[in-house]
Order: structure tokens, then sequence, then C-alpha cells
């Protein structure tokens, strides 16, 4: 059976792309940033996982505002990486699962989550970023397979934090259904703070990023006290990404240990996180 | 839009709900088309009538005209989008954040650089 042996809840920055394009991890400015990621480096050296759950948002490459999903999964033998308009070099196509990603979706409906089902999707700096951040050689990104979850985070109303916790615990769920032998991770990306646009772009609140963190192990149902709305307003416009970090920590169930936890204020406009949760065994 | 229905405005800040994504409709279908390089090209070739071509208002061509990011943000606009857009321009995030902020570009990244040594 297919077993969910960790999450890493991480930022998604474009600028994080062109460093790692350029090569900029040991300039003072990045290292204090790639630093904490080598826990998860090791850690994802050492388990080898088969699949990851990578739960992200577009951000106008895959989806236009024609038609939105609020939830929507990656059923492909590969994901493309493409011109978003600006920036990045795109990357090397990202191999798919299909069969597993049919059984996601299958046991998701099954369980109540209504999503939307795409054979075809491209994929933007939201799933490329964290996965050069995972696995930053592409020998290593070629090891393992990957399901898109793609959050809308981009036009109001968004899924509420509740539903992001529940649809995270629903997926653990069809994991651990899936008959096949695999050892599976779940990413949940963006956040932490971070505003982009408005008179208050730049807007960072580190003093609700550490509480955010400090909770998600043993109380992540603390965030579920804010609407998105007043969340917007604590985490600025975009912070409200953080909502896809409980879908990662809903998805692995109360029996974990963190593993590492790194937090830095500024990677370009936005207060960066990583933390690592291993999935203790019954 | 219900949800928002009522609700303190957050200062600084518009949030991308149905309204705005309605007004915006076309400007950030203009912006989507980005995407593509030839698309990019053609916007420079002629900017004025490629904003005719996607049905943008008079206000919008005059921000666009303009390269106001809070003006377009007003019209409607995405902040995804209008990226694809100003990307066009040479700007990156933390450009258009300093416009948006109303500082220098130095006075934008210090002000992040500081909320980092708090």
């Amino acid at each position: 059976m297919a077993r969910l042996i960790g999450g890493v809840g991480s930022s998604h920055v474009p600028a994080i792309g062109n460093a790692i394009e350029q090569k900029l991890q040991g300039e003072p400015y990045w290292k204090p940033f790639f630093k904490g990621y080598e826990p998860v480096w090791q850690w994802m050296e050492e388990k080898k996982p088969d699949v990851a759950i990578l739960v992200y948002n577009d951000h106008g490459l895959n989806f236009f505002l024609d038609a939105m999903p609020t939830f929507a999964i990656g059923a492909a033998a590969e994901y493309q990486n493409a011109d978003e308009g600006w920036g990045l070099k795109p990357l090397d196509p990202f191999k798919g699962d299909p069969d597993f990603s049919w059984h996601l979706i299958d046991s998701l409906v099954h369980d109540e989550f209504d999503i939307t089902m795409c054979q075809e999707m491209q994929v933007d700096h939201g799933f490329t970023v964290p996965m050069s951040l995972m696995w930053p050689q592409q020998a290593l990104r070629d090891q393992v397979k990957v399901i898109p979850l793609c959050v809308n985070v981009v036009q109001y109303p968004f899924p509420t934090a509740r539903r992001c916790l529940r649809l995270g615990e629903a997926i653990g769920r069809a994991v651990a259904s899936y008959e096949e032998d695999l050892d599976v991770v779940i990413l949940g990306t963006g956040g932490l703070s971070h505003q982009l646009d408005g008179e208050r772009a730049g807007h960072i609140n580190r003093e609700f990023d550490m509480e955010f963190l400090g909770r998600l192990k043993d109380d992540p149902e603390w965030l579920l006290q804010f609407t998105n709305y007043e969340l917007a307003e604590k985490v600025g416009s975009q912070g409200v990404e953080m909502i896809m970090w409980l879908i990662m920590r809903g998805a692995l169930g109360d029996n974990i240990r963190e593993l590492s936890r790194n937090y830095h204020i500024p990677i370009s406009n936005t207060a960066a996180g990583v933390v690592l949760f291993e999935t203790l065994l019954p | 839009m219900q949800s928002l229905k009522g609700r303190k405005p957050i200062p600084g800040t518009i949030i991308f709900d149905g309204h705005q994504a309605v007004k915006g409709y076309q400007l950030n279908k203009m912006c989507f088309s980005f995407n593509e390089a030839a698309n990019r090209e053609a916007f420079l070739q002629d900017e004025e009538a490629y904003c005719k071509r996607y049905g943008l208002t008079d206000d919008q061509r005059a921000a666009v005209r303009e390269r106001d990011v809070l003006k377009l943000l007003n019209l409607g606009g995405n902040i995804y989008y209008l990226a694809k857009l100003t990307g066009i321009f040479g700007l990156n995030m933390q450009d258009i954040g300093a416009q948006q902020a109303g500082v220098t570009l130095e006075e934008f990244r210090a002000k992040l650089l500081a909320a980092g040594e708090k």
C-alpha cells in the first residue's frame, strides 16, 4: 500500500528560481534562505520518495479567469513548464503518475471533494520553484513522479482554511487506500506573509508567521479562526497562500514529528518559510 | 461578493473579488496573452492597437500608457497578470512594489531588509 512518509511546507517566490539558475545560493542575500533547505535535501536523499503531491497555485499560466477551479488535480504523464511572460527559463518537463492521480481524484470525489480533473496542465513557478528547492539537481527531480494539486488563491472567494485542512485529511485517506507500494511526500507551498499589490506592497508580518509555524504541528486548527479576508489583513493579500500548507498538514495526520524549520525575511517581497515533517509509522 | 460584504477595507489593499474580476476581465485577458513571446512583440510594435484589440476601456488604456500599477489594479487588474505586462517594460515585483508604495526601489528594499532584522 502507498504510505505518506512526510511533508514539507515551503515558499515559492520566482526570484528563487532566478537565484538557482544563476547559482547565487552562497551569496549573503541567499545563504540564510537556502541553508534552511539542507535538512530537506538530506531527508529526501535518504528517503527517496517515489511520488510527490505538490499543492500550489497557478499565477496565470495554465488557468485564466474564464474558468477558475477551486481545486484542480493533474492526471497527465508529463507536466510542462512554460514561459510565464517574464524571467524564468522553462525547466525540463516533470513526470506524472496518471494511475495514482486517478485514484486520488476518484477517492476525493467519493469523499465529497469536487475536483477539477486535468489531463493537460502547464505548471508555473508556483510548482517549479518548490520542485527545484526540494530536489536541486535535474537528476534528483527525474527520480520522483509528481502530482500537481492547484488551489485557487488568486480570485476570491478562495477555499476556506478549514476546507483546505479537510481536503488534506481526505488526501491522507486517499493515499492510504492506494494499493501500489509507494512512498509519498506532500508539499504545501506558497506564503508566508507577503503582499505584492497596492500601496501596502511589501507588507510582512513576522509575529503572525512565527505563530503559524509554531502551531502548525500540534494545533493546525489555530489558523481556522481567521477568514481569508482577515488573513489578508494580517499577512498580506498573497500571504493567504499559507492556507495551502494546511492541505499538506491535514494529509499527514497527527502522528508526526518536525525535523526542521527555517524562517527568513526577505526573499524579494516575501517572508520565506520552510518546515519538514516526518510521519511516524504506527 | 457575499462573503466580503460589509467588510472594513484593508488600507492600501485591493481584494481581487468577483467585482474586480469583472471590471478587469479584458485587461487581464490581454495580460494573459503575454505568456506568448509573439504577443509581447506585437504589443511593443503598437501598444495602443493591441490594447484596443482586447477592448480595454479609455481609463485602462491611459493607465497602461502611464505604466501606473495602482491605477491598473483599481481598474480591475490582477497583480499576477499585471506582472506579465510590467515585465515587458523590464519591471520586476520589487520595482512595481516600490512604485505602488510610493518609494524608491532602494527604500523599498531597505524596508524589507529591516523587517528581517527585528
